[in-house]
């Protein structure tokens, strides 16, 4: 298990930082003044039932969604003001968002990389498909592969330009237990070595307290409760982190009452 | 503007043509036929029409020219839409690709495959029908440059629109050369048409430079002006089209619309 985090910690530099974050659709808000950090080295996992507004914060963060008001610094980078800089800085895997399955994997990683203008390509490749365990796949087109191969290449790609902030949407749903355990322990190693802070979605709870640091829980386009996994259900009176998740879902009100 | 951007979207469709026989073959095949084609027409009424008239510049030359400018065309929009086809544009648009960078990419293969469609079309239409160059003189170059600059134009003008109405939009696209070549006077001088589509050919740039070929090839003069307004025109559309697809790729950003774009969601 990982060493714990303090919660918002001032002396850990900041990857990640997002400030009053509303986003609205024809008057209606679906993401309401949500903040939050990462911390560089930091795995944070941001939970919520389906519509609580994570995948529309995460697009506001991917710059692929504008927010009605607030601000996404990336490191010291204003998104709305330095949009490529920024997500130069930034990479992302998505179970919604595969790489083109007509291209093979070299060619996806090679396109990827040139686009996020990584040194030294070809040997970050062979470094990536070697970490990933992609090499026998080199020349196969991810159209084919199955859905463990495949989210091992979005992932690859995903690190392509060692990011300093790496989002991922749900990286482990469809995948075996022991596919997934091993995609977790890459991500846990990435926050361990590089420089880069995660932002983790996941519905499975048994995961996000073996990987996070921290937690954001989010209902109703709002942050309702934010803290360490491992210690948050106890503090709501809650038996696990699937049953705050349950009782977040079901009866976010009576949390906010808290 | 970082060229390497650029780059990797015009190789990714390099990898594509590689890989693909459906894709590499209709860059050249169906512009061959048209040559062939076209050649044999342009022969058939050189021999039932007067001793004089030679159809081959002014028919077989018309087609190739406006064969060019719809695969120059057609270059930018197939690198577009595969991005559409294989639900690509969170991967491209969440990444530090500028605006700029991607249409460039667009441009750069648009590059390469017209000028493969080009090469074809040239040997064939000179070699087999015996097409001689020297009645467009050096003008020639200018008429395809003028050519080319309008189908960029148009080909990011075609993607801006399927970009804000849907993938399923692209069948607006495919059949604008059609629509366009009655206005453009591709096989009769512009005085042929009603004053009404006559001002719609002023605006088109396409009808200056096949204008100044049947006047060349007529043996005439033609004021090299008219053409460098012809190309101004097309330098504009061109600014035109961009700025069309950014203020499109904005509002998309606004909407949501790059992220659920296969959802066809946002009207």
């Amino acid at each position: 298990m990982r060493a714990m985090v303090t919660v918002g910690r001032a002396d850990v530099p900041k990857v990640l930082s997002v400030a009053k974050l509303r986003k609205e659709y024809g008057g209606k808000a679906a993401v309401e003044g949500v903040s939050f950090e990462v911390g560089r080295g930091e795995i944070v996992g941001l939970l919520g039932p389906n519509g609580a507004g994570k995948t529309t914060t995460i697009n506001m963060v991917l710059g692929v969604l504008q927010p009605t008001s607030g601000t996404i610094h990336i490191q010291d980078l204003d998104l709305a003001a330095q949009r490529s800089a920024a997500l130069a800085l930034t990479n992302f895997a998505a179970v919604y968002s595969p790489l083109p399955g007509n291209l093979s994997v070299y060619q996806n990683l090679r396109v990827f990389g040139l686009i996020y203008g990584v040194k030294s390509l070809g040997a970050r490749i062979a470094e990536l498909l070697e970490q990933f365990d992609l090499v026998k796949y080199r020349d196969v087109k991810c159209g084919v592969l199955s859905s463990g191969e495949q989210t091992r290449v979005a992932l690859a790609k995903a690190m392509l330009n060692r990011p300093h902030l790496l989002l991922l949407d749900e990286p482990t749903a469809s995948l075996d237990p022991a596919t997934a355990r091993d995609i977790r322990a890459r991500i846990r190693e990435f926050a361990a070595r590089d420089t880069g802070g995660v932002l983790w979605t996941s519905h499975n709870m048994y995961e996000v307290e073996e990987v996070c640091d921290r937690v954001l829980f989010l209902a109703r386009g709002r942050v309702l409760l934010e803290g360490n996994p491992r210690t948050l259900p106890g503090e709501h009176g809650q038996a696990s982190l699937e049953e705050l998740f349950i009782t977040v879902a079901r009866e976010p009100l009576a949390l906010e009452q808290r | 503007m970082h060229l390497h951007r650029a780059a990797a979207v015009a190789l990714r469709h390099y990898y594509l043509l590689r890989g693909s026989l459906a894709r590499f073959l209709p860059l050249f095949a169906w512009v061959a036929i048209d040559m062939v084609l076209w050649g044999f027409m342009s022969r058939y009424l050189n021999t039932v029409t007067s001793q004089e008239y030679n159809f081959v510049p002014v028919l077989l030359g018309a087609v190739l020219l406006w064969d060019f400018f719809i695969r120059v065309m057609q270059g930018v929009t197939m690198v577009f839409f595969e991005d559409v086809w294989s639900r690509n544009f969170l991967n491209m648009f969440a990444s530090p690709l500028t605006i700029s960078e991607y249409l460039g990419g667009l441009v750069l293969s648009s590059i390469a495959t017209s000028t493969l469609g080009l090469l074809v079309m040239l040997v064939l239409a000179s070699t087999v029908f015996g097409l001689s160059f020297a009645a467009y003189g050096v003008l020639f170059v200018p008429f395809l440059l003028v050519l080319f600059l309008f189908g960029i134009a148009l080909g990011i003008f075609g993607c801006a629109l399927v970009l804000r109405l849907g993938p399923a939009s692209e069948w607006f696209v495919w059949p604008i050369p059609a629509l366009l070549s009655p206005f453009a006077g591709v096989f009769y001088p512009l005085s042929t048409l009603p004053a009404w589509m006559q001002a719609v050919s002023h605006l088109l740039p396409p009808s200056y430079v096949f204008e100044g070929m049947r006047t060349l090839a007529a043996g005439g003069a033609f004021q090299v002006s008219t053409l460098l307004w012809g190309a101004g025109l097309a330098v504009v559309e061109i600014l035109l089209a961009c700025a069309f697809f950014t203020r499109v790729h904005r509002q998309a950003v606004r909407t949501g619309l790059i992220a659920r774009y296969s959802a066809e969601s946002v009207s």
